[in-house]
């Protein structure tokens, strides 16, 4: 029984990441309508702008202080990274088929790998060790042990989402938000600058995916180019699970993607926690197409 | 009396088997760039049959050149010793009868994620289908009877010029085939307008399905060339990347062009070549290249018509 606790903690920190980076992929879903492959690799950005942040521009580690203000600096670097890239890679095809628009954002994704993994200009391909950012202890509840890295994740998971919530539905850019996701010829025909409410819209998520990065990165503390991909595949399953373009529900299916992942490589079997992700979205898209939160769109002849 | 497409399949056939008697000549580096510039015709071409022509969006095309790769690699290199004397030790004949298993199983494959999933349309196809292409990599990672992680090798050199660009005719032939027949115009239809398509009573459902069996069962035979030519295959070899590079010939040779198709995949593979010299910024001009070409040409640069698919 503890054991199975203590796995649930597990899975639930791991569903907290997964969430995190989910809602970018609805958001964007949402007022755009297409995967923004692109986020997986913002995600991949937001943890090395925290190891710079302590390696290269020597903010204190192991503080919470210190901690708190490089998750800051890789959420505005992200924002301005995610504004960025639909600046100049997506607005340009506003308006075409969807497809283009898939893989341009599959040639971003690549860009940012690549850029990346440069010794140049880039991070370099080696993973590098993350440092510990936040004060480091375990805790002990019974037979159940806690890394306090644990529970940082979930108290910044719900702290972000309260926020984002609180954006979301009680500001006026969220309204717009809304607007523009429920009918975008309608909402500039309200007054709403579209331009501003995606451009905005990006900066969100992709802090929310730099935040991820993070946590992710104290999780499992090493750091390379190519880390975005799978935690990236994933959390669009967990939006998609969710229902993709419903917030509430890509919180709901990173947590439970993230249980569902953790329990099978507890009962045994490890090697297939990447093709667990892919079963579950093969089961759910079969299912409930509309995901578990979603509500069924009705075709129009 | 044959039709003048196939005067140009057998041309194309008889030009290959001649270039292959003369391959000896060539200097290996032309050689090796030139059968990878018929394997990727044949994965281009046969993925715009799915793609393209019939307007869905695979991304797991690397699935199914793996399994072809692998099916055929275990006939001829764990089973060879066995089945080569049951067909009096001729390769030849050994060789295109283990390419066409490996062909079948994959197109088996096809049927198999074609069957549940074609209900799902645009992006949410094209995640399933990268899905399974992930879940084939990791079955395959997994699996010790063919390796592993550490790939399959021994696997013998049977690949030449003459299979390699006989098997990209065939392909080019059988698509070209099969959407100019009276059968085939229902691929268009259902690209064009699948509402429409299924008003005038065609089956949608099966045009799908049978673009993606025979799209897979063709991308299983390119992986068997693959497999014989390169003579060790590992899952990673088969994974995103690879299902993405052949995505993005399709595009920009031009959704549904086989013409444009095949030059983009020439195009590329010679690209990637000659980019080598620019060392570390080789993929971040490829990937630039991606972006800017998907801005001003979405229509593939080889389509002069205009982009005639409306937006999915």
């Amino acid at each position: 029984m503890s054991e199975f606790l203590q796995q649930l903690i597990n899975g639930l920190s791991l569903g907290a990441i997964y969430a995190l980076i989910a809602l970018g992929y609805t958001m964007v879903y949402g007022v755009l309508r297409f995967i923004n492959f692109a986020h997986s690799d913002v995600f991949m950005v937001g943890a090395f702008v925290g190891y710079y942040a302590i390696e290269k521009w020597h903010l204190p580690a192991n503080s919470i202080g210190g901690g708190l203000l490089a998750l800051a600096m890789a959420m505005a670097i992200c924002a301005a990274l995610g504004v960025l890239i639909e600046r100049f890679a997506y607005r340009p095809l506003r308006g075409r088929s969807t497809l283009s628009v898939l893989i341009t954002a599959i040639g971003v994704s690549l860009l940012l790998q690549n850029v990346a993994q440069n010794r140049q200009i880039g991070f370099g391909p080696n993973p590098k060790a993350f440092p510990n950012l936040f004060p480091y202890s375990n805790f002990h509840l019974g037979a159940l042990t806690v890394s306090s890295n644990q529970v940082i994740v979930l108290i910044v998971t719900l702290v972000l989402l309260a926020a984002l919530y609180f954006i979301v539905n009680h500001t006026r850019t969220g309204t717009a938000m809304r607007a523009l996701s429920f009918n975008p010829t309608a909402a500039s025909l309200v007054g709403i600058n579209n331009d501003f409410i995606i451009s905005f819209t990006f900066a969100l998520g992709s802090s929310l995916a730099a935040a991820g990065g993070i946590l992710y990165a104290l999780n499992y503390p090493s750091i390379d180019p190519l880390m975005g991909t799978l935690p990236g595949l994933k959390a669009f399953v967990a939006a998609v699970l969710g229902g993709i373009g419903n917030l509430p529900g890509a919180a709901v299916g990173g947590v439970v993607l993230g249980l569902v992942e953790t329990l099978v490589v507890a009962c045994g079997g490890s090697t297939y926690r990447d093709a667990v992700a892919f079963g579950v979205l093969i089961l759910i898209l079969l299912v409930r197409p509309s995901g578990l939160l979603g509500k069924a769109e009705r075709e129009k002849v | 009396m044959l039709a003048r497409s196939q005067y140009y399949l057998l041309a194309a056939l008889a030009a290959s088997f001649v270039a292959s008697l003369f391959s000896g000549s060539f200097n290996s580096y032309f050689l090796d760039v030139a059968v990878t510039c018929g394997i990727n015709i044949t994965l281009a071409v046969s993925l715009n049959l799915i793609n393209g022509y019939t307007g869905q969006f695979s991304l797991g095309h690397a699935g199914f050149m793996a399994i072809g790769a692998y099916s055929a690699s275990l006939l001829t290199t764990n089973f060879g010793g066995k089945l080569l004397p049951l067909v009096g030790g001729q390769t030849w004949i050994f060789f295109p009868l283990a390419l066409y298993a490996g062909g079948v199983v994959a197109s088996v494959a096809g049927l198999l994620v074609g069957v549940p999933t074609l209900r799902l349309r645009g992006d949410y196809l094209a995640i399933v289908t990268l899905g399974f292409g992930e879940i084939i990599r990791v079955l395959l990672q997994n699996v010790d009877a063919v390796g592993g992680a550490r790939g399959l090798i021994g696997i013998p050199d049977y690949t030449t010029l003459f299979w390699t660009f006989g098997l990209a005719a065939i392909t080019v032939y059988t698509v070209w085939a099969l959407v100019n027949s009276t059968y085939g115009r229902g691929f268009i239809a259902v690209s064009n307008d699948e509402i429409a398509a299924e008003a005038m009573g065609i089956n949608t459902t099966r045009y799908k399905i049978t673009a993606f069996v025979v799209g897979a069962f063709f991308a299983g035979l390119a992986g068997g060339i693959y497999a014989h030519f390169k003579q060790y295959i590992a899952p990673q070899g088969f994974g995103f990347d690879k299902s993405i590079e052949i995505v993005v010939m399709v595009i920009l040779g031009g959704m549904g062009n086989n013409v444009g198709v095949i030059i983009a995949a020439i195009l590329l593979t010679v690209l990637t070549e000659t980019l080598r010299q620019f060392g570390d910024y080789r993929m971040i001009l490829y990937s630039l290249l991606i972006i800017v070409l998907m801005i001003a040409r979405p229509q593939g640069l080889f389509t002069w018509t205009g982009w005639k698919r409306k937006s999915a």
